[in-house]
Formats: C-alpha cells, structure tokens, sequence
C-alpha cells in the first residue's frame, strides 16, 4: 500500500499540476488569515465568481487559441466594441437585435482575424495586435465617446445583474462555458485537432487535418466569446461603453497560462484556465480584503503570476 | 614538416555501446581531393565530425599538420586549419555576405566594428576564389548557390588547410556544380586539401584524387580514383552482409490497376510523370536526392499542388487536393521526417495513433475513447511498439519505436495505398528487418505500396518493381526478377549503364 502510494507520488506530475496546488494554498492563505472579515462566507466567493466571470469565459476560448500554437490580443477591446454596439442595438430596436448584434461584432472580428491568420498567414500577434486599436478606435468613434445606458431589466438580469433560477447569471454563465469548453476540448474530435495543430502543425496537416480551418475557427470563437462576455459585462454595469476591457487580454492570458496551457500550444485544460482566472480572482480579493491599495495589488498579483509561472512546466 | 594534412589511426566510436567506427585509418594528403563515400550509416559523417571536433574520439590517434591534436570543440578544429562547408548552411540569412563571413571575429578599429574593413578582406578572399560576390548583399537576396560560396569562403577567412564538403552539390544545378568543381581545383592548387562526401558516383570519379570507402564502420578500400571502376567502388560500398538478413522473395502480382497518374507536372520538382500502382504490389521508388521521389510522394497525397495531370483510383478520375481528401480515397502515407511531419511528439502514443481516425471513431463528434483505444492497443501489440503505456508521450520512444508509432498511426485506417517515404531512415537493423515484415504481410493481404529509400539493399527486398527518377522524371521501368545483383541497381541511379 506505501508503495502503492510512493508510486502515485513520483507519477504525480507536480509541475504539470502547479496550478491545482497554488489554488487551495492561496484559498487556504486567505481563509486562514481573511477569516475574521468574511472571507469565507458565500456571498464574498460567489463574489469572486460572478467578478471574475468575464475573464473566466473568455479564458474558456483563449485555451483553444493558445492551445492551437495562436494568440488573441484583441479581445479586450473586442469586450467594449461589443458593448456599445449591444447597448445601442438595444436602445433602438430591443433586447433580441441587441444580442444579435453583440455577438454578430464579435463574430465580424473573430473572422477577419482568423482569415487574417489562417488564409493570407499574418502572424496572430501581429493581427490581433492591430485589431485591438481597430476595434477599440471603433467603439470610440460610434458612440463619440460617451457612456451608452442599458435601461432594459430583462437584458441586464439575464446577462449580469440577475439570478437564473437559484444561481446568479455571471456564475450561470461561467459554469455554462467551462462544461461546453471541458467537453468539446477533451471530448470532441475539434478539440483533439485543435491539439494537433497546436503541437505540431505540419503533423497535423499529414494527417489530414485542416490547419488553416482550425487556426480560423479558434480564433472566430473566440471573437463571438469575447463579444459575449462584453455583453455580461453590459449587463452587469447596465450600460456600454469603449472603455470596458480595456487590459482584459492580460488577465485572459495570465489566466491561461496560470491553468497549464503550453504557451506554444498542443497542450491545454479548460479546467485549470477555470482555476487560473478563480486564482486571479481570490488574491484581487483577498487583497482587497487585507487593505491594500490599488497600486500594491498591482504589484502583488504581477509577482505572484510570475511565480506561478515559473514554477509551471511551460 | 609532414606531407599529410590529417591522419588519423585506429579510430573507434561507439554510441550506447553500438560501435559506428571500428579501427579506422584515414590519411588526407596536402592538396588532394578525397571522396569518402559508403552507404548510410557506414560511419562516414562520424568520422568527419571528430575531424571537425564536434564529436570526441573514444580510442586512437589523430594529427593535423604532423602534429597531434585533441578537439574538444569545433573551436579548437577551426584554430587548427580543419573547416567545415556545412550540408545545411550555417549561414544568417538576414546579414550580409561580410557579416556572415566575419561573424563572431568581425575585425574592429578603436573597439567598433570596422564594416570596411570586413568588406575589403571579403573581397580578397573572393578574389582568390575567383568569384564575383558583393559583400554588400544580405544572403537571402541571394541564390543558394553563392551560399555554399559564401560558406567556403567564411572558412577560408579562417585559414583553413582541411576543408570537407557534405554533398555538396545536392542544391546546384549542372552548370553550377561545375563551377563549384573549378574553385576545388584552384583551392587544390593552392595546396588546400579537401575531402568529398557524396552519393553521386559521377562527380566523385570527376573530381577526386582518391577513394576511401567505409562499411558497417570500417574501412572497406582506399585507393587512387585512377585504379577503380565505378564498378569496384560500388561493390565495396555494398559489401555481402546484408544480404542474407533481407532476401528478396518473389511474388505474384494481380493485373488490377489501383492507382494510376498521368503526365503530372508540379514546377520543375515533377515532369511528365507517369506512374502505375497494382494490386497487391510494391513499387519501389530509386533515384538520388531531389530528383522527385518525395515530390511525387507528396503530389499524391494532396499536400504539393501539381499544375497539370490526372490522378486516377480504381479507373476513375480523382482530384486529390489535400492530406484529408487523400485519406478518404484510402491513401496513407508515411512521410520521410517522422519527428517533423509524422508525430506531435508530446502527445500520447494514442493521440498520436487516432489522430487520422477522428471521423472514424466518433459520433456526432464526440471521441470514442473506448474504441480509440482498443484500435491503439491492437496497433501496438501487431507491430511490437514498446511503451509503458499508450498514454506514453512519443517523444519518450526511442527511434524505431516512434517510426512504428507512425506506421500504425496510418495502417490503422486501412488504407488501399499506402506510400512510404524512407521508412527506415535512422532505425536500427532489428526494426529495418521487421518493417520489411509489415510492408510483405500488408500487400500479401492485398494492400498496394509505394516505397522511397535510398538504400538500395530494402529497397531490392520488398519491391515487385523498380522506377528510377532523375531530375523529375521517370527514367526507367525495371522489373525486380531482371535484378540479379544490388550493383545493376546502383548503376541505374547513378545512370551508368555498366
């Protein structure tokens, strides 16, 4: 039996599993020393859930761009686009032409990217890099700047304010995109290409799997995500505006990374990123909750993801 | 003072206890050009490696110039007057043909990079070299050809007495490869010595002084070109020892065409190439490197796009386009760098194995685990692939194993035709044998093969019939029963008629 166990340890890839470990000492740090100002208790950590939702979804999608070997740095301002376009679809012409157009932003982002990408063969970080000025000058440029309100309950209930039964809608949201991502990551053949192409694309094109398709699709859904969780945010602040996700893609990344993606691709989990963003999530709380300044958490949660980091196998 | 640039005596090496070299003496004279052939694996780019210090010797001696020497770096070779005209040029593409010549010893003038000066002592040296380069340019405005000239030319800036070229003539053309033979006449004139390696019979009795050859890590001859055939050195590069392990058997071969290709033409890579392929029949493909073995491989597997011809399956026309449109039509192909294009080497075993499967083994799009499996682990035991587990990642696999990884990866989807693209390029003799196993019970159960190698000893025990290629072309048809001797299969590539 101690064998059995000395054996399970050794195969125990503890480097692969950093982020597992870091989540419960983090969480075990703040309960232990956060106890007396509620950290504990349910409404702070469904809290947490419902604050870090945006990036948590957005994550979900960015597993798949960074596991495909691509990298999507527009989605920040792909989050404010979407929001003002939602907000002043909504305004003229109600809720479900709202969404419509939400989501038909970020999928017009998403695809021009991933032709960018796949077909004319720009490197990612170049097109997205570009893509965030064009889709963050954009949301300047329609709305002059200014805030756009969301006076609908119905929109804002559904998408960041409300409940979904007895769930709040950001944790609903969340747990909706990670079992999609979970299953269509490990369970599906897409996954299972994505994978392949990221690992080794000329591999995969051998073996008959269509890189380029691959390369488009990711980084197109991952527009449409990114278009959605500009809509959770909406929700939640009520209204739209150019300046919302502004620096998202740092934390989406940081997040991907955290969870034991490879940052060059063929290795990737949906869980970890969930953990990853949740991690995130729990020290911008439970610094919060310490007292800190704005300016310190900075400092704190920059040298805690270099860690992590470094301690994962990359 | 010595009349011997380099010799070296009594030189063993071995690798994990494989001895690659046994007791090899090589003596290279001052200003005479030495070829050094032999078949792959023979020893020949070992040897050179300790004479270029890149590898260290486990016995014997070794001098340069007369006076021994112990590398323990390319550094210390280079200091020494041994230089090396890289088969895969060691050059940076985005400097210029100075920088790259002068790099890592760019000559200075008050501690700043003199660019000057480094282009007038590049042109000197062209100037010897008789060749007409502007130091000005960045290689990769250039043609490959002034590469290996600039190449050369970075060695003789470091005084070089030794120079050794690994085929280097694989990237020229005819007229440039004369070229390249003036400048190694003037270099010899020079009192430069020079050692050949090359597969191309043609150019080393053009060009070379004397012969070595090595076998299985020995010496097999060293003599004066002028006192040996073509035919002499290929007998000594074959030797009699593989013969036994991989006797050709013959066969009976139906009449029905499964796979035929007409005039296909893809840039200069394919010309006017016909091909037939029958049921239960292995073709194998010969002919030197770059002459269109792996380029009509890969037109026929839709990942080279051709500019003209038909490809025709089971007598009906198909437009074969991509890697995923072949493998529906029931083609595999196993391709000549497993580590490259074969394998996603951190994945699993079965990763790896399905990955061609997917739509087989799902519903709906969602995997099959199970049967993934299953197929993974009756792949493993019929073809004897040692691994932990199936969840191993291929990168922990030695060689062989990892090229039988790819070989089930794709007679896992029963193909009809399957191509392989040197199959045994860096495994060790036990699986060469077992491979040739696996390519005899997959036609005697009906399947057909195209088979790529360049060794000729595989390539003569497995096919039914032979096509030489030669600069994009179909040469020649032979029939395997017309082969008595692996020497007729020598000249025939090399395209000598003896």
């Amino acid at each position: 039996m101690t064998t059995r166990i000395a054996q399970a340890a050794r195969a125990f890839d503890w480097r692969q599993n950093i982020i597992y470990i870091g989540f419960v000492l983090v969480f075990l740090f703040f309960a232990v020393t956060l106890e007396d100002r509620g950290f504990l208790t349910d409404r702070n950590l469904t809290n947490v859930i419902r604050q870090t939702a945006t990036i948590t979804v957005m994550a979900v999608a960015m597993t798949f761009v960074i596991g495909a070997a691509q990298i999507d740095l527009s989605v920040g301002s792909t989050v404010g686009l979407a929001s003002v376009t939602t907000a002043m679809a909504i305004s003229q012409f109600g809720v479900p032409i709202g969404i419509v157009v939400g989501l038909a932003t970020g999928l017009i982002v998403g695809a021009a990217n991933g032709v960018l990408v796949a077909y004319v063969a720009i490197p990612s970080f170049l097109v997205t890099l570009g893509m965030l000025g064009i889709a963050h000058g954009s949301a300047m440029w329609i709305t002059d700047t200014a805030p756009q309100p969301i006076r609908d309950d119905t929109f804002n209930n559904l998408f960041g304010s409300g409940d979904i039964g007895p769930v709040p809608s950001l944790v609903f949201w969340t747990i909706v995109a990670v079992i999609i991502g979970h299953i269509v990551l490990k369970k599906t053949g897409y996954g299972r290409r994505v994978l392949a192409t990221g690992g080794n694309p000329v591999a995969a094109r051998f073996s008959g799997v269509d890189t380029k398709k691959i390369t488009f699709a990711v980084l197109t859904v991952m527009g449409v995500v990114a278009a959605f969780a500009g809509m959770l945010l909406a929700g939640r602040l009520q209204s739209g505006r150019y300046t919302f996700g502004e620096g998202f893609e740092l934390s989406v990344i940081a997040a991907v990374i955290l969870g034991g993606t490879s940052l060059f691709g063929g290795r990737a989990t949906v869980i970890g990123t969930v953990l990853g963003s949740l991690m995130i999530g729990l020290i911008n709380n439970g610094l919060t909750l310490m007292g800190m300044e704005s300016s310190q958490q900075q400092i704190v949660r920059g040298a805690i993801i270099i860690l992590a980091v470094a301690l994962a196998r990359r | 003072m010595s009349d011997l640039a380099a010799s070296m005596s009594g030189i063993c090496k071995s690798f994990s206890g494989v001895r690659v070299l046994d007791s090899v003496d090589f003596e290279l004279r001052k200003g005479e050009i030495h070829a050094l052939v032999g078949g792959n694996g023979a020893g020949k780019s070992t040897l050179m490696k300790i004479l270029v210090g890149v590898y260290s010797l486990d016995e014997g001696t070794f001098e340069v110039d007369g006076r021994e020497v112990h590398f323990t770096s390319s550094h210390d070779a280079r200091d020494a007057g041994v230089g090396m005209v890289f088969q895969e040029f060691s050059l940076i593409p985005q400097l210029t043909v100075a920088q790259n010549i002068f790099l890592t010893r760019e000559p200075t003038s008050a501690g700043l990079i003199s660019d000057a000066e480094m282009v007038r002592r590049s042109r000197e040296i062209f100037e010897t070299m008789r060749v007409d380069i502007d130091p000005h340019k960045a290689i990769e405005d250039l043609p490959t050809a002034y590469w290996q000239l600039t190449e050369i030319a970075k060695a003789l800036s470091q005084d070089a007495r030794v120079l050794i070229f690994d085929e280097p003539t694989t990237a020229l053309a005819k007229t440039e490869t004369q070229d390249l033979f003036e400048l190694m006449r003037r270099l010899k004139d020079q009192g430069i010595s020079i050692v050949y390696i090359s597969h191309r019979m043609e150019e080393v009795f053009e060009i070379c002084d004397r012969i070595t050859v090595l076998r299985d890590g020995q010496i097999a001859t060293t003599q004066d070109t002028a006192d040996l055939t073509m035919a002499d050195v290929i007998g000594a590069i074959v030797g009699r020892t593989m013969e036994h392990a991989m006797e050709w058997q013959e066969r009976e071969v139906g009449d029905e065409v499964v796979l035929e290709a007409r005039k296909l033409n893809a840039g200069d890579r394919l010309r006017d190439v016909d091909i037939y392929l029958r049921r239960g029949e292995v073709l194998g493909l010969a002919g030197l490197m770059g002459s269109g073995r792996t380029e009509l491989a890969r037109a026929l597997f839709g990942i080279d796009h051709v500019d003209s011809g038909d490809v025709l399956l089971n007598g009906k026309k198909r437009s074969i386009k991509s890697p995923g449109a072949a493998i529906d039509a029931g083609i595999a192909l196993i391709p000549e760098d497993r580590r490259v294009q074969g394998l996603v080497l951190d994945h699993a075993i079965r990763d790896n194995i399905v990955l061609p499967l997917l739509e087989r083994i799902s519903r709906a799009g969602f995997v099959d685990d199970g049967k993934g499996d299953s197929t993974t682990r009756e792949a493993v035991s019929r073809l004897d692939i040692v691994a932990r587990s199936i969840k191993q990642a291929v990168k922990e696999l030695s060689g062989g194993n990892q090229q039988k990884v790819v070989i089930a990866k794709w007679l896992g989807m029963d193909p009809q035709i399957l191509i392989m693209d040197e199959p045994t390029a860096g495994v060790d003799i036990g699986t060469k044998v077992e491979i040739v196993r696996i390519i005899r019970q997959f036609a005697d159960a009906g399947g057909s093969v195209i088979m790529i190698s360049s060794e000729l000893p595989e390539l003569l025990a497995v096919s039914d019939r032979l096509l030489i290629l030669r600069d994009g072309h179909v040469e020649s048809e032979i029939d395997r029963r017309e082969i008595k001797r692996e020497e007729e299969l020598h000249h025939a590539v090399q395209g000598i008629n003896a």
